[in-house]
Parts: structure tokens; sequence; C-alpha cells
């Protein structure tokens, strides 16, 4: 009957008596890869927490699969749904397969040992994400950007079909980032799991999310493709005014660079071009594919990044 | 070439990994497990009259077997009373005491997720010393009861601190670590205070009182033990369960709830359980300090950080610890005897030094 993995219906949230989201109502279907993106403060990882039940709602409801997750004890919500916390608190002694091994827990019951089947799960989930080699050490000798991988493979080891992520990306490289994002969309994707990111980098978002739900201030400004989410208007109505949209020069896809007044090198150069543009090599690139007719930009565009993408492993 | 090097490498360590992964934990298990028994006995049989190990032996297996023939007792029967009726339930009560201390200690650093906290964290030895000191300190004579008073006193005091504590520091259905740890101090400052007074005024009572607090396995007897030894057992037993909870606990609440954890309850449980197995212990035989801390920490040393087994290591190795102590306290100034909270103590404040020096973050 209901269609939708994970639906927020007039959802409001609060700490204390300061409510942070004002009744939200958003859904997501099954095998989407869905980004939250908004201001700092605009109620990200509140939406985050209440999937979890980390935070009841003060008002509406959230259901996966059509079950609301309040009547749902919290086994079967670990089992359906799992969490990469933004900063993961993790105790020191714990080696990161030990660390890992702990998703298997709502699978688990009080007494049983884990068998060789949550260990070749585990194994699988660290070698996917690259964490295998390091499966020994203890945690604390760890960086920020390794335990960020190893609390996804703990998600990973929890075999739920939603995964909730908050900030996956912050604390690592572009390599890393672009590296987790794709397992994951392939992820998303080859097993149709259903997956929900809070992102800040809105280039990263733009790129991997199939839909976006653009916050502003506690409210959905906008669910929808990021190609209609990611425009100058949007962008300067909730970030206000600091960014600047032009499409990607590989992948047409929009992607945002920062915009800081007084830091241009020629007015000139911006009044030429009616907007700013990127400077040097990508000048020029950008000022051939203003001037090709745009049916044409698509097609090239759509060639090269399909050219790159083979190329990458 | 590269690619056959990773190739061993990833290969070379994975499969030996599982099976054998907590091989070390449960052979220590089974070692340690004998180990207590042979100390228990070691220790039954010295003290001032001196009864050679193989009677010892043979006393106290006629005596529990007693439905056996043992043929004629080599011993004669004033070493059997001394052995069986005296030392014996004071080794017993030691080692419950020492199970006790070590798993609640175990447990609360785990619950609180802090490598300081002990099983006195949160009011027990208090509540229980103001307890009995009030017990003591009353002009009643309470005649037949006057054995079981002070235990009653203070196995009550030390329930009610912990509850007020308890009660105090909830906020709706969320029980916050941090709140708890203050009330707790907030609390045990007040009925310390309550104590200290009581003794300023107390007079010719003032030895047995201070006794009390340094704590001591003299006066366990058979009767004490009866009560303590199945409290303290039921308790051990319910907390070994919660191995698994404990270990997704280190990850925070949060975190523990989204693995599927049932936190606050298990919380509750938790903190219910261990605060009455301490608070049996404890009121029998005083506040032992350091043993709660020292014990856990070791085994965390040796075994890893794992609760399924810190918490089954914990209660021996604390037992045996427990009675180790108890001998040297009896033995090393023999006859004169050092309350057994003294030895502890010793021991346990340069080790504490030692988990200073070294960084916390590396040992919890």
């Amino acid at each position: 009957m209901n269609e939708y993995e994970i639906n927020l219906k007039e959802v409001s949230l609060a700490y204390g008596n300061t409510e942070v989201v004002h009744r939200v109502s958003f859904g997501i279907k099954r095998g989407v890869f869905a980004g939250l993106v908004g201001p700092n403060g605009s109620g990200k990882s509140t939406i985050i927490k209440s999937l979890s039940r980390i935070l009841e709602p003060v008002y509406g409801q959230i259901s996966l699969r059509g079950q609301n997750i309040k009547n749902m004890k919290q086994k079967d919500l670990a089992r359906l749904l799992a969490v990469v916390p933004q900063n993961a608190v993790v105790p020191s002694l714990f080696s990161a397969f030990e660390i890992v091994l702990m998703g298997r827990n709502p699978h688990k019951g009080f007494l049983s040992y884990e068998d060789e089947k949550d260990m070749s799960i585990v194994r699988d989930a660290m070698e996917k994400t690259d964490t295998w080699r390091f499966r020994d050490r203890r945690i604390h000798e760890l960086s920020g950007g390794e335990i960020q991988s190893v609390v996804i493979a703990r998600a990973l080891t929890q075999d739920t079909d939603i995964i909730v992520l908050d900030e996956p990306t912050a604390a690592l490289d572009v390599a890393r980032q672009i590296e987790i994002l794709n397992f994951l969309r392939g992820h998303c994707k080859e097993r149709n799991k259903t997956i929900i990111a809070a992102i800040h980098d809105l280039n990263l978002a733009a790129h991997y999310c199939d839909r976006m739900i653009l916050l502003k201030k506690g409210d959905v400004f906008m669910n929808d493709a990021p190609s209609k989410v990611i425009t100058n208007e949007n962008l300067s109505e909730v970030y206000g005014s600091g960014s600047y949209v032009y499409p990607h020069p590989l992948s047409g896809l929009p992607a945002v660079l920062p915009m800081v007044e007084g830091i241009f090198h020629s007015q000139e150069v911006i009044a030429n071009l009616s907007d700013c543009a990127p400077s040097g090599l990508w000048l020029f690139w950008y000022l051939f594919r203003r001037a090709l007719p745009r049916a044409i930009d698509q097609r090239l565009s759509a060639f090269i990044y399909a050219y790159f993408r083979a190329e990458s492993p | 070439m590269n690619n056959n090097l990773n190739q061993d490498n990833t290969d070379s360590c994975a499969p030996e990994k599982k099976s054998g992964r907590f091989r070390g934990q449960i052979i220590s298990l089974l070692i340690l497990a004998p180990v207590l028994l042979a100390v228990m006995v070691a220790a039954t049989g010295l003290g001032s009259v001196n009864v050679p190990f193989g009677h010892t032996l043979g006393i106290i297996s006629s005596r529990l077997l007693f439905f056996l023939d043992f043929g004629n007792p080599s011993w004669t029967e004033p070493q059997a009373v001394i052995i069986f009726d005296v030392r014996l339930p004071r080794v017993v009560m030691a080692a419950l005491c020492g199970a006790a201390l070590a798993m609640a200690g175990a447990v609360y650093q785990g619950l609180f997720r802090n490598p300081l906290a002990d099983p006195y964290l949160i009011g027990v030895s208090q509540g229980g010393a103001f307890g009995a000191v009030l017990a003591i300190f009353l002009p009643v004579n309470w005649n037949a009861f006057s054995v079981w008073m002070i235990p009653a006193f203070a196995f009550s005091g030390a329930l009610l601190v912990t509850f007020l504590v308890y009660r105090i520091s909830r906020t709706g259905n969320v029980l916050p670590a941090t709140t708890l740890i203050l009330a707790g101090i907030a609390l045990g400052a007040f009925f310390s205070a309550g104590v200290s007074y009581i003794i300023s005024i107390s007079g010719t009572k003032i030895g047995s009182m201070v006794l009390w607090l340094m704590g001591s396995f003299n006066n366990a007897m058979w009767n004490e033990v009866r009560v303590t030894f199945p409290i303290v057992l039921a308790g051990l037993f319910v907390l070994i369960l919660f191995g698994r909870s404990l270990n997704v606990m280190q990850l925070g609440d949060d975190q523990a709830k989204q693995l599927g954890l049932n936190v606050e309850r298990d919380k509750k449980i938790l903190l219910a359980v261990s605060t009455v197995i301490v608070a049996a212990a404890v009121s029998f035989v005083g506040i032992i300090g350091f043993v709660g801390i020292i014990i856990p920490h070791a085994v965390r040393l040796l075994w890893g950080p794992d609760y399924r087994f810190l918490l089954p290591l914990s209660v021996l190795l604390g037992a045996i610890f427990m009675v180790a102590t108890d001998i040297a306290a009896r033995v090393l100034f023999a006859p004169a005897e050092i309350p057994v909270g003294v030895i502890t103590a010793a021991c346990g404040a340069p080790f504490f030094l030692y988990l200073l020096r070294k960084k916390i973050k590396s040992i919890f």
C-alpha cells in the first residue's frame, strides 16, 4: 500500500522546547540514494537522528516500509536501518575488527557468539570499505578517515535494507570521499538498498544522489532531482549569496563554486560574462562550451563523462 | 609482482583469526577456576594454627560430602572446627566479596564508560557506611537481632542512597551517566558528612565503627555467608549475561540504540543488580576499596576489552585477589590482624598511579 521505503509525515522535532524541524513531510522510494542538504542548523542531523529513534518526533510520524517506527522494537529497527553517525564515538581498546563485528549485534541473541557466517559478512564488509588491512589495529591508532570507514563497514555488517549516513565524507580526503560514495552508490543500486545521507558538499551530493532534499531552517525547501535543486535561485534563497552554480565541465551536472565578494580578478570579466566563470584553462573551456549549441554541448559532456568513467577503475 | 605481494598479505592471517579468537580467554577461565579453589583451600589451611594442606582438604571434603565414608580421620576435632567453622566461611566470604566487587567495578566502568568508576561510585559505600554507623550508634538493646542489625542497616542504607541517586538523576525515561555520577558524588558527600557527625558524637563506640569502615572478614560466619552467597551468585549469573550489551554500550548510548540495544532497560538492570550484590557484600564486611578498580583493569590489560570475557575473568580474578589479600591480612603480622582494606589499598594505590601514568586512553 505504501510505496515509500522511508516516509515522514508532518514530522516536528525538538530539543527540549526548541523546535528544530517543523512539520516536515517527504518520502523516499526503495533503491534510491537520497541526499539531505542544507545549511548548518537546517535540521539535517536532527532528521537523521529521528530516523533511528534517538529523537522522538513531537508531532507526526515516521514510517519505514509502512510501519511506524514508534511501534517497532529497537532490535527490529536495527535490522531494517543502519546508521553511520557523524562523529562516531568508538571505545579505544577494541580493534577495528571487533567494532565492525558489533554490527552483527541486532542479529544475535543474548548469549550467542558470532559464527563463521558473521565472520565472513564482516570480512566482506571490511574488504569493500578497504578496512580489512588494519583490522587488528586498535581503534585509537587509526586516523579520522579510517575510523569513518570502519563505522561504514559496521553499518554494512548490520545487513539492513536502509542505510542512513550523517556526513559520511566529512573527515575524508577527496579521493576517499569519491571512493566511499562510489561504493555506497554501487551498494544502493546493485542490491536495491535505500540510502539517505546528510551531505554538506553540494557538489558531491549533486553527483551521487538520485534525489536531493534541500532543507531550510527546519522545512523542506525542495525535494527533487539534483539538477532541479541545485540552481542559483534555490541556493541563494537557502544559503544566501556566496555560491555560484555552473554545469560541471565533464558531467554536465550542476556544480557549485564559492563566490566571495571582493576576491574577483577583475570586475570587467564578470561584467562581460554576466556571471562568474572559472579562470585559466577552465575559462577557455567554459567559453568554448558556452559557444556551442546546447544540444551539442550535452552530447559532448555525455561523451567525455562516459570516457572518464570507463577509464577509472 | 606487486599484486602477488598484496594477495599474500590479505590471505595469510585471515582464517585462523576467526576460530581461535577467544582461545586465550577460554583457557584462562579454565585455569583460573581451579586456581581459585586451590587458593581458597590454601587460605583455609594458613593461620595462627597451621593445618597441613592434606588435612585441610580432608576436613573440607568430609564435611561437604558428609554422606561418603572417609574412614578414620587423621585430624583432630579442634582442627576440624577451626578449619570448617571458623576459617572456611571467612574464606568463602572473601571470595564472594572479591567476585562481587570486581564484577560490579567492571560493570560500572562499562556502564559509565569511565575507567575510574568503581562499585562505590553512586553512593553504595556512603549509604552502607551511614547505615552501619547508625546501627552501631543507636542506643537500643537489640538482643536477638544484634548480629543482624549492622548488616541490615548497612544494606538498606546502601540501597536507599543508590535509589535516591537514581531518582534524582533520571530525566523522563533516560538515565544520563554524567548526571548519575554527579548526583552520586553529591549525595555521597552528604551521607559521608552524616557518618562523620555520628562518629564524632559516638564516644566509646568509635572503635567498632572505624573497624567496620575499614572492612574486615573477621565476623564472617556461615550464617552471614548463607545470606550473601545466594544474592551474590544470582547477581553474578545475571550480570554475566550482559557481556554483549556492555560491549555495544561502549559505543555510547546513541550508537548502542542504533545497533538494536534496548539501552535504558539494560542500564537499569545492570545498575540494580550490581548495586544489590555490592550492598550484599559491603553490609557484612565493611568497605573494601580498590578491588573494584584494580581487577577489571588488570583483566583488560591481560585479556582485552571484550565484556563477555572481562566479566567472568574479573569474577575469578577478584575472588582470587580478595582471598589472597585476606591471607596477607591474617598472616603478615600474625598474630595481629590488619584490616583487609588496608592491604587492598596498599596494593591498589600504586596500581592506580600506574594507570594514571600510563595514558588512560591506551588502556580503556
